[in-house]
């Protein structure tokens, strides 16, 4: 899938300027190459790294923060951003646990509640941030202790344990479709779709064109409002079915449940090349990104550092690619305006 | 103003400050062409000139903000360098600017030591004397002022006696005042010309910019004139008169497409008493089919004002707009868009163009839900309505796929036309379609607007370039202020003419000829 955002168009751009450039439009690539670079170094001190069981391990577990983050990926493509997933997902992930265990619905009926739930949830974002004119870093800081403070209310102290949810559908997270993990086929299947949307629609197009140019947009007469609105509940939406991937995945879950995960789902997508300042980036990027993250943590594990690296990285990666940008956007700028002054 | 002074007010000896063979160029735009220009101890020294002469440029080398290509700055017969606003404001020289720079939450004694304010004891702000000394600078200016209040709240013109308080407080010996009366009301402006002569009279050299030729007379001792960044003359207000001031400002030489008469047809739009607080009142005017109808008039006239709630970006207070002569109400673009008016912004980069994305998908964006009213965007459509639009404007470009970014001014400028175009519009307004472009690509859009025109489109050509309005508009109105002071047809209108108008002068219809007689005179 190549980079729906922007087309990739024939740049005409003087050597020097012109690797700039195919860095900046091909970060998903580089992305891999850095993995396979990371992966081989790992797999000298560590064998085990590149088994099957291993690789599809670090995908599955990276898949859940793949959809949230791609479901990130659309609202900060518009310039904003959404720091409740990790409570959306949380709060449905308990809702779908504690509807199983206590049979108030069947399995179907649970999901189809979790993913009603997280798509409320986007939405009162969106109203928050389109209707109240609150800016999304704080609405969204809001509403993630709102939607947290709501799951403690309702579970109290109660776990969900594994047991009590039928077994089929903890199981699925080891299932696997033609091959694949069932929760990586969900993945690749969202950002599928969801890359077409982006690339093909008149939604995708307003998406970036509000993100990219604001003030452009409004003169066009593009209702950016709406198109903010959906692109939270779209993240809302990606959200709940993250919570419900978490649920099939641990099994065991209670009010706390995802707690602090906001800042991989972030990580992953400004990794991913998703712009942070809005206008450009792909669902490939972020779903590349959650599987970079995922790599780490496992190779963490591997070479036998402790965990608690783990955040500390996460935060310097963050660093690392929001810096990259900004230094690759401003050389693409420079070797653009050098070339258009005659 | 170089070398030879042979007027000087009697009380100079040496200039206080002198730029000697200033030169600038930005990008393909000489902006300063070696202008000279020598400012007196104690006197009010006007600059003057068109949009785009070099005012902006000359006070920003002075500020320290740009550094001249050649050229000589000399303060009290020292050739100094200006590498910053910090040196020009350490050197004596002091800026005001249209808008005031000052930080709202801070008090207006804090804004004006903010910087420089009195020590204390272990490093710390002697807050007391600060206040006291603000107190001291604003009794000297004898304005009443309460400078432990926030700036937040105060009017322009309070705003910008504390920033001329500012420069006091640093001692500036060279007062720059840039269109400091823009959005004074006549009340404040004498009050602010009381306190510029007291100064004056204190040996301040003040270096006077403003669009307003009445208040240059009032105030001035000598004025300056500025023309496509070249010096043209420097002499006494009192040796002047409106006429010949207006006459140094225009005469710029610019090739040109002149429009190809046209048949006019129905009236398309038509407006009426149109008013929209603090920026125009009472715009009435009317465009037909294959009609241009210049908008003139200096920066800030309200222009783009008039546009903007034409395309429903903002709303007005009062009037009536109507489209083939049903009155309308536009709530956003997409309404009036819908409605047949397209709008070409001034800043192609701010509001035109999305650069992130290409050529196609640019020229699409505003028509997306006509052209692909069941969601899914189509490339082959799309390309084909880019190519079809582009080819027709003759942009140089590798492919519609190209970034717009990557292309030349011009060709941006072509792409935002195409854009508009595709949207099949029946009136086109079009902000400043040639600034910044050059003069090739310049009279391709000269060539293309007249077509447009000749296709039956009305357009309204709002452009700051005299030239261009003349040889483009079929009848060109006049704004000042945001209030239309003339209506001049082709056959009638010259330079002068426009410039009067533009400068505040209310051209009496019926004595149009003695004042153009006045004028060729």
């Amino acid at each position: 899938m190549a980079d729906p955002g922007v087309a990739v168009g024939s740049f005409s751009a003087p050597a020097r300027g012109r690797w700039l450039v195919v860095v900046a439009r091909q970060r998903e690539l580089s992305l891999v190459a850095i993995m396979v670079v990371l992966g081989g170094l790992v797999t000298l001190t560590a064998p085990q790294f590149l088994s099957v069981a291993n690789i599809s391990q670090v995908a599955v577990l990276a898949s859940v923060i793949a959809v949230a983050a791609m479901g990130e990926a659309l609202v900060v493509i518009t310039r904003n951003v959404d720091l409740s997933v990790e409570a959306t997902m949380g709060l449905v992930a308990y809702a779908v646990a504690s509807l199983l265990e206590r049979h108030a619905l069947d399995t179907l009926g649970a999901l189809a509640f979790g993913l009603g739930l997280g798509l409320v949830l986007g939405m009162i974002n969106g109203v928050v941030v389109t209707l109240f004119k609150v800016p999304a870093i704080v609405a969204t800081l809001g509403t993630l202790s709102i939607f947290r403070g709501v799951d403690y209310l309702v579970a109290g102290s109660h776990q969900v344990p594994l047991a009590s949810l039928p077994p089929g559908f903890t199981d699925a997270a080891r299932d696997s479709f033609f091959g694949v993990p069932i929760f990586v086929a969900i993945a690749l299947i969202i950002m599928v779709i969801g890359s077409v949307i982006l690339r093909s629609t008149r939604f995708g197009r307003q998406l970036y064109a509000v993100g990219s140019n604001p003030e452009a947009a409004a003169i066009l007469g593009i209702p950016s409002r709406l198109v903010v609105f959906t692109a939270f509940s779209l993240c809302g939406l990606l959200a709940g079915v993250a919570g419900i991937l978490y649920v099939m995945e641990f099994g065991t879950i209670n009010g706390t449940s995802a707690t602090g995960l906001v800042l991989a789902v972030v990580a992953a997508v400004v990794v991913g090349g998703v712009n942070i300042f809005g206008g450009s980036g792909t669902l490939v990027g972020a779903l590349l990104g959650a599987l970079f993250l995922g790599f780490i943590a496992n190779a963490l594990i591997l070479i036998g550092l402790s965990q608690f690296w783990l955040q500390a990285i996460y935060g310097v990666v963050i660093l690392l690619a929001v810096s990259a940008d900004a230094i690759l956007v401003r050389r693409i700028q420079r070797a653009t305006a050098a070339r258009r002054v005659r | 103003m170089s070398g030879t002074p042979g007027n000087e007010p009697p009380t100079a000896t040496h200039p206080r400050a002198e730029l000697r063979g200033i030169s600038m160029r930005f990008g393909a735009t000489q902006a300063l062409d070696d202008v000279s220009l020598a400012l007196l101890p104690g006197e009010v020294h006007a600059l003057v000139g068109e949009n785009g002469a070099g005012k902006s440029t000359l006070v920003k080398i002075l500020a320290g903000i740009h550094q001249p290509d050649s050229g000589t700055i000399v303060l009290d017969g020292e050739p100094i360098v200006i590498a910053g606003p910090a040196q020009a404001r350490a050197s004596g020289i002091a800026v005001v600017h249209q808008e005031p720079r000052l930080f709202p939450d801070l008090t207006v004694a804090e804004n004006v030591f903010i910087g420089h304010a009195p020590p204390g004891r272990l490093g710390t702000i002697d807050w007391g004397s600060t206040r006291r000394a603000a107190q001291a600078l604003f009794d000297q200016l004898d304005v009443q002022f309460d400078i432990a209040a926030p700036v937040r709240g105060l009017s322009m013109a309070d705003q910008q006696l504390i920033e001329i308080a500012k420069s006091l407080s640093v001692d500036a010996r060279v007062l720059i005042l840039d269109e400091p009366t823009a959005s004074l009301s006549a009340h404040e402006v004498e009050r602010l010309f009381a306190i510029v002569r007291r100064l004056r009279d204190r040996g301040v050299s003040i270096l006077f910019v403003s669009h307003r030729l009445d208040e240059v007379f009032d105030l001035c001792d000598r004025a300056t004139v500025l023309r496509d960044g070249r010096h043209v003359v420097t002499t006494e207000t009192s040796a002047l008169t409106t006429a010949d001031l207006v006459r140094y400002m225009v005469g710029r030489a610019v090739s040109l497409f002149p429009k190809v008469e046209t048949p006019l047809g129905d009236t398309l739009l038509e407006v009426e008493h149109l008013t929209r607080a603090g920026a125009f009142r009472d715009v009435s005017f009317s465009v037909r089919a294959g009609e241009i109808v210049g908008l003139a008039g200096l920066v800030g006239a309200g222009r783009t004002e008039v546009a903007r709630v034409l395309f429903g970006v903002d709303a007005r207070d009062a009037g009536e707009i109507r489209l083939g002569g049903v009155p309308v109400t536009f709530g956003s673009p997409s309404e009036a868009m819908n409605g047949g008016i397209a709008y070409l912004p001034e800043d192609r980069h701010q509001e035109g163009l999305v650069l992130d994305f290409s050529i196609a998908q640019n020229v699409t964006l505003p028509i997306l839900p006509r052209l692909f009213p069941r969601f899914l965007v189509q490339s082959s459509i799309e390309r084909r309505v880019a190519g079809d639009n582009t080819r027709q404007l003759n942009v140089r470009m590798t492919g519609v796929d190209q970034l717009v970014g990557a292309l030349s001014g011009g060709n941006q400028q072509k792409v935002v036309l195409a854009k508009w175009l595709a949207s099949k519009p029946r009136v086109l307004i079009l902000d400043e379609p040639t600034r910044g472009i050059d003069i090739g690509a310049k009279v391709e859009v000269h060539r293309i607007i007249s077509e447009l025109a000749a296709s039956g489109l009305g357009i309204v050509l709002i452009s700051s370039d005299l030239p261009e309005v003349l040889a483009m508009s079929d009848r060109i109105l006049v704004l000042h202020e945001g209030r239309i002071t003339a209506e001049i047809p082709r056959d009638r209108a010259s330079e002068e003419r426009v410039m009067f108008a533009a400068t505040g002068n209310v051209e009496p219809i019926a004595g149009g000829d003695a004042v153009a007689g006045a004028l060729d005179g």
